[in-house]
């Protein structure tokens, strides 16, 4: 058995969209991932100390916020969701020493197996985007499954059947689909709105891709209504005006 | 990285260990009987406690025999066959010898063997691109330098650990030059990281948790440089002393004794730093 070895080629490459331009950080994706990920697929994601000073616990997913300065134009914040993004050339699988980390050959999903898993840590490292967390509680390697146990899940209705924080995110920043149907919605959004790669000088080739914010409108709503230049006053109050500027 | 204790012991004391293993080999000193058996305790006792060590760094040691499955693919699993397959040679190696036999064959195969588990262990380190600082050749070069440096000085062979000490200490010294630009020079940033670059700077504005969690404790810890510099200067000391006092002292069993406390000193400083000063790629969604 070699499972650590990538497959060449998957059928489908299944991932996410996410879209920075409408994400507004409330992270209810990462509560619902939580939610739905500590009570299926493996271990639960514990947490440690949860009502003490020093806490801690797992999380597969985490939203970030960033401010991007510019010169000339005002600052912009982004907030940015951070989970695996289920690279083809991962790098998280080829270092595994025990084959528990693998990249599903039917549809790119790239999976810990749990019961193999001796916790070394070393896939954590090979990671860029730090989207592998040790349980501290079972010791084992706890990631995004892009929650598969819910997308062919026939036992829960049809609009369910996609990742839980898909499902979950109020303002629809989050869209899953199969990249490698030029025709999907995820490929579709990617190509129109130029869905971009995280550290792709890294050579993982994430599949996942991320929707730059749409450029800021530029008008002031208010310009007409306000005047620059006040208007020369006469008669006895731009006399008095004057005078109070003189001293 | 978090220095994890083990880990500090596991690559430094296996180091020494396989270093030990390799020199015998070679057959310096060209030892037979309770001289060798001894010898032979000590490097394989080195080693032993070195990957025993490892153990303790995992969260499922019990599953540890998994690790030997995946050497097609990954240094880590690699260095635990080597590993097994040097010590087990090498303890055949000095049965033979006790025996009065030679096999001076089976001794270069250890000794290459035993180099090549100090270069995968190192290569398991090396092999990370998301660590700038530590993937390049200078890596396993560096660990194998520590590792024959340290076996050629438990064996006696003064002038041979001279010349070894000589070699770390210009090995470490570029290892480390090369490493403070290495994140700069990666090209990755703040901008790739988020692949908002284009639009401006880009600085973490609120952390996703108030808390810590695995990745920062494990990743994102920072050294300041000011400790860098002076526990740099240590290891330099150390290593400068350790080669002088080698060069220019009488050796007794006890001066020896000292030398390679200070020779340990030198690697578990140069490996603590090794560790805390690496700068993996995911801190830069935590800073900048």
């Amino acid at each position: 058995m070699d499972v650590t070895t990538l497959p060449k080629h998957s059928e489908k490459k299944l991932g996410l969209v996410i879209d920075l331009d409408t994400c507004v950080g409330c992270h209810a994706c990462v509560i619902s991932c939580k939610e739905w990920n500590t009570s299926q697929y493996g271990a639960p994601l514990s947490d440690q100390n949860p009502y003490g000073g020093d806490n801690g616990g797992t999380f597969l997913n985490r939203v970030h916020s960033y401010e991007i300065a510019k010169e000339n134009a005002p600052s912009q914040v982004v907030h940015f969701p951070r989970s695996c993004l289920h690279c083809e050339d991962a790098p998280c699988v080829t270092v595994c020493p025990t084959g528990a980390s693998y990249k599903r050959v039917e549809d790119g999903i790239v999976l810990v197996n749990e019961a193999d898993c001796i916790g070394c840590g070393l896939c954590a490292w090979a990671c860029p985007y730090g989207a592998r967390e040790m349980d501290a509680d079972a010791g084992v390697m706890k990631k995004c499954t892009l929650c598969v146990d819910r997308i062919y899940n026939e036992n829960i209705p049809e609009i369910d059947r996609v990742p839980s924080c898909v499902r979950t995110c109020p303002a629809g920043a989050r869209h899953f689909g199969d990249f490698a149907d030029p025709q999907s919605n995820v490929s579709l959004l990617t190509a129109e709105r130029n869905g971009a790669a995280l550290m792709p000088e890294l050579g993982t080739k994430p599949v996942n891709r991320y929707l730059p914010p749409r450029p800021r409108d530029q008008i002031d709503i208010l310009a007409p209504l306000l005047d620059t230049e006040p208007s020369q006053a006469g008669g006895i109050l731009g006399w008095v005006d004057r005078i109070l500027e003189r001293l | 990285m978090h220095p994890a204790k083990s880990i500090m012991a596991f690559t430094s004391l296996s180091g020494l260990g396989f270093g030990l293993m390799a020199v015998i080999g070679l057959g310096y000193p060209d030892v037979a009987g309770w001289v060798a058996f001894v010898y032979g305790a000590l490097a394989l006792g080195l080693a032993g406690i070195g990957l025993l060590a490892s153990l303790l760094h995992l969260g499922n040691p019990q599953r540890f025999l998994k690790a030997f499955t995946q050497w097609r693919t990954s240094w880590l699993s690699r260095e635990a066959v080597l590993s097994v397959l040097t010590m087990a040679l090498f303890a055949l190696y000095i049965v033979l010898l006790l025996t009065d036999k030679r096999l001076i064959l089976l001794g270069y195969i250890v000794s290459t063997l035993a180099a090549l588990t100090v270069i995968c262990t190192a290569m398991i380190y090396a092999q990370l691109r998301t660590i700038p600082r530590w993937n390049t050749w200078l890596t396993p070069i560096l660990f194998l330098a520590y590792a024959l440096a340290g076996g050629a000085l438990l064996a006696g062979q003064i002038w041979a650990s001279v010349f070894g000490t000589v070699v770390v200490l210009a090995l470490q010294i570029a290892h480390w030059a090369r490493g403070r630009a290495a994140l700069a020079r990666s090209g990755s940033n703040a901008g790739t990281a988020t692949a908002l670059g284009g639009l401006g700077t880009v600085r973490m504005l609120e952390s996703p948790h108030t808390a810590r969690n695995y990745v920062t404790s494990e990743m994102v810890n920072h050294l300041a440089a000011t400790t860098a510099k002076k526990l740099k200067l240590v290891v330099i000391v150390l290593l400068v002393g350790q080669g002088l006092a080698l060069a220019t002292l009488p050796i007794g069993h006890v001066m020896a004794g000292g030398m390679v406390v200070l020779h340990l000193a030198a690697v578990l400083v140069a490996r603590w730093l090794f560790f805390a000063e690496s700068e993996h790629v995911v801190r830069l969604y935590y800073k900048d």
